[in-house]
């Protein structure tokens, strides 16, 4: 395939490993945020070939993993409304609540469907007006202007059955947070390349600065990922601190302008809790106002509830790059992908699912080149 | 979640008020919404996310990209690798 195939050449990613190996001469710490490209990484052996001064440590960015707990717990209650059609993107299905997941309230007749698009749920609205179809809206920047243009599909339909559940986080909140901590490790971003497409990358710059550290716009196939590290490395060598782009087939300064446009018509700023780290202030998005009628947790009457998480879960500690998950005595024993105990295990793209499909049970060995 | 995928756009049209299109992703042809990227025509590619085109993929800068590190790896062939002196 055009655009891919290309990027996952060996003797170009080996020129660019090349290339890190000649810049790098002392160790460095790098953080990719993003859970697609934690999964890529691994799933590559990426960490295993590059020369041992470079770690990777991974970030926070997969929605599945933050969705906190209650949020989860008022889906399920949701879903299991007799008059609800519930529509969620499938990675969503299987996370569990407190109690279950999606999967088995549809198993014990709970209307739950997958939707490839949040217009497939609208669509279904429109298919079923004596119904009411709510829409699982969780996501990165990445997803807020398809569930944003599902709203306003939805008004201009003058549909009165459609409505949202929303948990909607954005990256530079975390990032502030994980380089403002007095235990932070992490010196350079690979920031995450399709959360930029929509946002671009002029938010990064203030940040690079603030903290001295680089901050890489990487892509999300092999050469992507050597090629953001390279330039991650030989910023760090060269004692630059500066937001630039690897990605730029993809990804311009500005972004996406009608996508960030739509965003902010539908959307305004919240505090947003994230699962494992905890309240994040200005670091998710609500309904505005003016669309709260599509607003699935006003629309339906469901009581906050407050669950507890597994003492023994070190989630919040890896998704800051704090910890890795073989450093948890959970994982992989009483914490798997069928059982999870916490948010870096509920998704596959969360970093011990990762590490638990790939194989990653004890600390790496780099592999002898 | 964050996932994207290249497609190649083979067909444009309107329905229920959006800027639609047919996108080929190496022989797969979906649905998807083109609303946010109105400059997009049939033959460009773009970067689809949940059905939606979230970026125009530039051909320009996919092509330099690749370029360079063509030209370095038939300089290495050349030359032999440059020896690690560390």
């Amino acid at each position: 395939m055009k655009h891919v195939t290309e990027y996952r050449d060996a003797d170009l990613v080996h020129v660019v490993l090349d290339g890190i190996r000649q810049t790098v001469t002392k160790p460095w710490v790098l953080m990719e945020i993003c859970g697609g490209q934690t999964h890529a990484i691994v799933r590559h052996g990426i960490d295993q070939l590059l020369p041992t001064e470079i770690e990777l440590v991974h970030g926070p960015g997969c929605p599945v993993c933050v969705t906190p707990l209650e949020l989860i717990d008022k889906s399920l209650a949701i879903a299991s409304c007799t008059e609800v059609i519930f529509t969620s993107y499938g990675d969503m299905l299987r996370v569990p609540g407190s109690g279950c997941d999606l999967f088995s309230v549809r198993a014990s007749g709970g209307d739950v469907r997958v939707v490839y698009s949040p217009l497939d749920a609208v669509k279904i609205a429109q298919h079923n007006p004596d119904r009411e179809v709510v829409f699982f809206a969780i996501g990165f920047e990445t997803t807020a202007p398809p569930n944003a243009m599902s709203v306003v599909q939805a008004q201009s339909m003058g549909l009165k059955n459609y409505s949202i559940l929303v948990s909607h986080v954005r990256v530079p909140p975390a990032m502030h947070v994980i380089l403002g901590s007095p235990h932070n490790r992490v010196q350079g971003f690979l920031a995450a390349g399709h959360v930029c497409a929509v946002m671009g990358y002029w938010e990064y710059p203030p940040i690079a600065e603030k903290y001295g550290v680089p901050i890489v716009v990487t892509g999300f196939e092999p050469l992507d990922i050597v090629q953001g590290i390279l330039q991650a490395t030989r910023q760090l060598e060269e004692g630059r601190c500066e937001a630039e782009n690897a990605y730029p087939r993809v990804v311009t300064f500005e972004g996406n302008r009608p996508a960030q446009k739509l965003i902010e018509r539908v959307f305004e700023p919240c505090d947003r809790k994230w699962r494992g780290i905890g309240t994040i202030p200005d670091s998710g998005w609500r309904l505005r106002q003016e669309f709260a009628e599509f607003d699935a947790e006003l629309r339906f009457d469901v009581e906050a509830i407050q669950p507890d998480e597994s003492p023994l879960c070190i989630a919040g500690q890896i998704l800051q790059g704090l910890k890795k998950p073989h450093d948890c005595s959970a994982f992989g024993v009483k914490c798997t992908p069928e059982n999870p105990l916490g948010a870096t295990m509920v998704s596959s793209e969360g970093a011990c699912a990762a590490y638990y499909r790939y194989g990653r049970h004890v600390a790496g060995q780099k592999k002898e080149e | 979640m964050c996932l994207g995928v290249p497609g190649k756009i083979v067909e444009t049209y309107q329905a229920g008020g959006l800027k639609m299109g047919k996108v080929d992703f190496g022989g797969v042809v979906r649905e998807t919404c083109l609303e946010y990227v109105p400059q997009a025509e049939v033959g460009d590619y773009v970067l689809i996310h949940v059905g939606f085109a979230i970026s125009l993929v530039s051909e320009e800068e996919a092509q330099a990209t690749l370029e360079i590190l063509r030209e370095i790896m038939r300089l290495e062939e050349e030359l032999g690798p440059e020896p690690d002196t560390r």
